[in-house]
C-alpha cells in the first residue's frame, strides 16, 4: 500500500485550523491512488495533537516527541526520514510561513519536485494535477508533475475533516543528528497592539496601494469620519509605515469580521482576503475589473476612488 | 561579508486581459523588478553602508530582455551582477522551483557568499520555495519569511525575527552562511539616485551559460508542465453598479443607510 503523508502544523500548544483542512485533502489524494493517509505531528503535546487529529479517514498517526516547538531542522530531517520509511508517493503541507520554512527543504533532499500553494489537487496514480494561482490571483493555473511530490495546500481551501477515526497512534523515533540544527527559536512576540483594536469595529473602510500616496489618505480618513467608521488597511500601506501595523487586515495582521468592510483600492491578494472574508457584507472600489477582490464582493463600484471617495463623503454630509 | 542577492524580472499583467491557450496573451504583459527583491537589496545595502558586508552581488536568471530590470537593482547599490541563460532554459515554459535552485546553486557555489537575502516569492508564480530549496541545496542554513535582521553577526550568527501567522513573530538565531528570504516591509527600500543610475550602466554585468556553471544542459527539464489557465470563477452574486461616481456613490449611500452606517 502507498502512502500519503500529511505533516501537521501548530504554535504554542494549539493545532492550528489548516491542520484538520489538511487531513481532507490528504484523505482525497490518498483515494485517487489508492494509499493509506498518515499524518506525522512532530513536536509539543504530541499525544493531545494525535487525538485531536484522528479524525474521519486517516489511517495512522505518527507522534514525533522531540522538542517543544517548531524547528525547520527536525521537521526536515524527521519528515525525510518517515517518508522514506513510508514510501510516501505525496508529502503534503499546510503553505503556512512554517510550511514553507521546511517543505522545499525535504523535497530538495527526497529529490522530488515541489508545487505550493494548491488549492485543488487531482491524481491519477503517477500524475499529479494542482490547481493554484497565478499574478496575485489574476488567474487559475493547472500545473502536472509525474511520481512523488512535495505539496503544500492553502488554508480555508478544503473542508476540515470531522468525526473520530480509529487510526493507529505510534510514536515514529527520528534519528535526528542535532550538529545539522543550525537554526534556534529564541522567542515569540506579539505585535500589532495598541488602542486601536480593528476587529472590533463594525465598519471598516480599508485602503490599499490604490491610493498612492500618503497625503492622499486624507480622503480616506475623510470617508471613515464621515460613516463613524474605522480605518484599516492592506499591507503595502503599513509597510510604507504610512499606517501602524494595527490597522493591517490580512494573514500577518488581523482577522476581520465586521457589517461592512469597504475596500479600496486593494487588490484581494489572497493573504489580505484570508483576513476579511468573513465579512458580512464586502464593497471594493476598484478601477480593475479583474481584480480578485471583485470575485469575493457583494458590491461593486468599478471606477477610480479618486472620484467616488469624495463623492461617498458627500453623501454623508 | 560577501552577500549574494537574487534578483528576479516579474512578469506583471494589464488590469485587462485575455489568455491564449496556458498563457496571457504578450501584449498584456509587462515586466518590474520584483517587489519583495527590492527589500532584499535594500537590506544587503544597509549591511553594505554599516560596514558589515564588503561586496553585494545579484544573480538574475533571464534572457536578454531583463537587463534593464538588473541595472535596475544595481542603481540601487550592489557592485555587480551575473545573469544566467542558456538556449535550453528558453525553451522550458515554466522554471519550477528545483530548476531555479539548481541554477542558484551554482551560482552559490561559485561565489561562496556568506549571506544571500532573496525575496520572499516572487510577484508572478509566488512558489515562495526557492531560497529553503537553494539553502538546502548548497549546505547553507537558511529562514523563511525574515522582517527583521539585527546589524551584528556575533558568532557567525543572523538574529531575525520570522513573519508567522497572525502578529506574532518568532525570534530566531541562524548560523552563517545562511540563505535568508526577505519580507516587504523590513526596511524602507530607496529610489535609486541619479548618479546611482549613471553608475549602475557601468557595473560589471557578467553573463553566464549553463555550461559556464558546470550544468549539463541536456535532460534538462522543469518538473512541473503548465496544463491550463482560466480566470477564476466569482465566489459571490456581486452586484456591480454603474454609472458616473455621483450616482455609484449614492447606490452604495443607500446600502450603507439601509445596514443603518452613520445613523
Ligand atoms: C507571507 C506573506 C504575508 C502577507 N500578509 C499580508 C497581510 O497580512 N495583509 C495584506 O494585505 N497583504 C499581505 N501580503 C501581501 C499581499 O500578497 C499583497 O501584496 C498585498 O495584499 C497587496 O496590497 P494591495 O491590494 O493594497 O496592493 P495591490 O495588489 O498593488 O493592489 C492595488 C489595487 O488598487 C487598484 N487601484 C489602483 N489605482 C486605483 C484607483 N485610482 N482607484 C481605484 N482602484 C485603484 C488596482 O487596480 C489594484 O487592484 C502578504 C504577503 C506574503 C508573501
Amino acid at each position: 500500500m502507498s502512502a500519503v503523508l500529511a505533516v501537521a502544523d501548530h504554535r504554542r500548544g494549539e493545532l492550528r485550523d489548516v491542520s484538520y483542512e489538511l487531513l481532507t485533502a490528504g484523505r482525497a489524494l490518498a483515494d485517487d491512488v489508492g494509499a493509506d493517509l498518515h499524518v506525522a505531528v512532530i513536536s509539543g503535546t504530541v499525544d493531545d495533537f494525535a487525538a485531536k487529529l484522528d479524525r474521519d479517514g486517516v489511517d495512522a498517526v505518527h507522534t514525533v516527541d522531540y522538542g517543544e516547538e517548531f524547528d525547520h531542522g527536525v521537521y526536515t530531517q524527521t519528515t525525510v526520514q518517515l517518508a522514506t520509511e513510508l514510501e510516501a508517493q505525496y508529502v503534503l503541507t499546510p503553505n503556512s510561513v512554517n510550511g514553507l520554512d521546511y517543505a522545499p527543504a525535504v523535497a530538495s533532499r527526497l529529490d522530488v519536485p515541489i508545487v505550493t500553494d494548491t488549492v485543488a489537487l487531482e491524481s491519477d496514480g503517477d500524475e499529479l494535477r494542482a490547481t493554484r494561482e497565478m499574478y496575485g490571483g489574476k488567474v487559475e493555473t493547472t500545473v502536472s508533475l509525474s511520481g512523488p511530490a512535495v505539496v503544500t495546500i492553502r488554508g480555508a481551501e478544503w473542508p476540515a475533516a470531522e468525526g473520530t477515526g480509529d487510526a493507529t497512534i505510534e510514536a515514529f523515533d527520528p534519528d535526528i543528528d542535532e550538529d545539522a540544527l543550525g537554526a534556534t527559536v529564541t522567542g515569540f512576540e506579539e505585535v500589532a497592539g495598541g488602542d486601536v483594536d480593528i476587529s472590533d469595529a463594525d465598519v471598516l473602510v480599508s485602503v490599499g496601494r490604490g491610493i498612492d500616496e500618503e497625503e492622499n489618505l486624507e480622503l480616506i480618513h475623510e470617508l471613515a469620519d464621515a460613516l463613524e467608521a474605522t480605518v484599516s488597511s492592506s499591507r503595502p500601506i503599513v509597510d510604507s509605515g504610512w499606517l501602524p501595523k494595527n490597522r493591517q487586515v490580512g494573514q500577518s495582521g488581523k482577522v476581520v469580521t465586521p457589517d461592512v468592510y469597504i475596500a479600496i483600492g486593494i487588490s484581494g491578494a489572497v493573504q489580505h482576503v484570508a483576513g476579511m472574508k468573513g465579512s458580512e457584507t464586502i464593497v471594493a472600489i476598484n478601477t480593475d475589473p479583474n481584480a480578485p477582490i471583485m470575485d469575493i464582493a457583494d458590491y461593486a463600484i468599478q471606477d477610480d476612488l479618486f472620484d467616488v471617495v469624495p463623492a461617498l463623503t458627500e453623501q454623508f454630509q | 561579508m560577501k552577500i549574494l542577492v537574487p534578483v528576479t524580472e516579474v512578469t506583471t499583467v494589464e488590469d485587462e486581459f485575455e489568455i491564449e491557450g496556458t498563457a496571457i496573451a504578450d501584449r498584456y504583459l509587462g515586466a518590474d523588478l520584483n517587489e519583495w527583491d527590492e527589500y532584499a537589496i535594500e537590506e544587503a545595502v544597509q549591511l553594505q553602508e554599516a560596514g558589515l558586508a564588503d561586496e553585494i552581488v545579484t544573480v538574475t536568471i533571464g534572457p536578454d530582455d531583463c537587463e534593464q530590470t538588473i541595472r535596475q537593482a544595481l542603481a540601487k547599490g550592489p557592485d555587480r551582477a551575473i545573469r544566467v541563460w542558456d538556449d535550453a532554459l528558453a525553451d522550458v515554459d515554466l522554471l519550477d522551483v528545483g530548476l531555479k535552485s539548481q541554477i542558484l546553486a551554482a551560482v552559490v557555489d561559485a561565489e561562496e557568499p556568506d549571506l544571500v537575502l532573496s525575496g520572499v516569492q516572487s510577484g508572478d508564480d509566488s512558489f515562495g520555495a526557492t531560497g529553503v530549496t537553494l539553502a538546502d541545496a548548497v549546505g547553507y542554513e537558511w529562514a523563511a519569511v525574515v522582517n527583521h535582521l539585527a546589524h551584528d553577526f556575533d558568532d557567525d550568527t543572523a538574529s531575525v525575527r520570522r513573519e508567522l501567522e497572525g502578529g506574532v513573530e518568532e525570534l530566531t538565531d541562524v548560523e552563517l552562511p545562511a540563505v535568508l528570504t526577505i519580507q516587504t516591509g523590513i526596511n524602507e527600500p530607496r529610489y535609486a539616485s541619479l548618479r546611482g543610475i549613471r553608475q549602475a550602466q557601468r557595473k560589471p554585468l557578467e553573463v553566464q551559460d549553463l555550461a559556464d556553471l558546470g550544468i549539463d544542459a541536456d535532460g534538462l527539464e522543469s518538473a512541473l508542465t503548465l496544463e491550463e489557465m482560466a480566470e477564476p470563477e466569482s465566489e459571490t452574486d456581486v452586484t456591480v453598479w454603474e454609472g458616473d461616481a455621483d450616482e455609484t456613490a449614492a447606490e452604495l449611500a443607500d446600502l450603507l443607510r439601509e445596514k443603518g452606517v452613520a445613523q
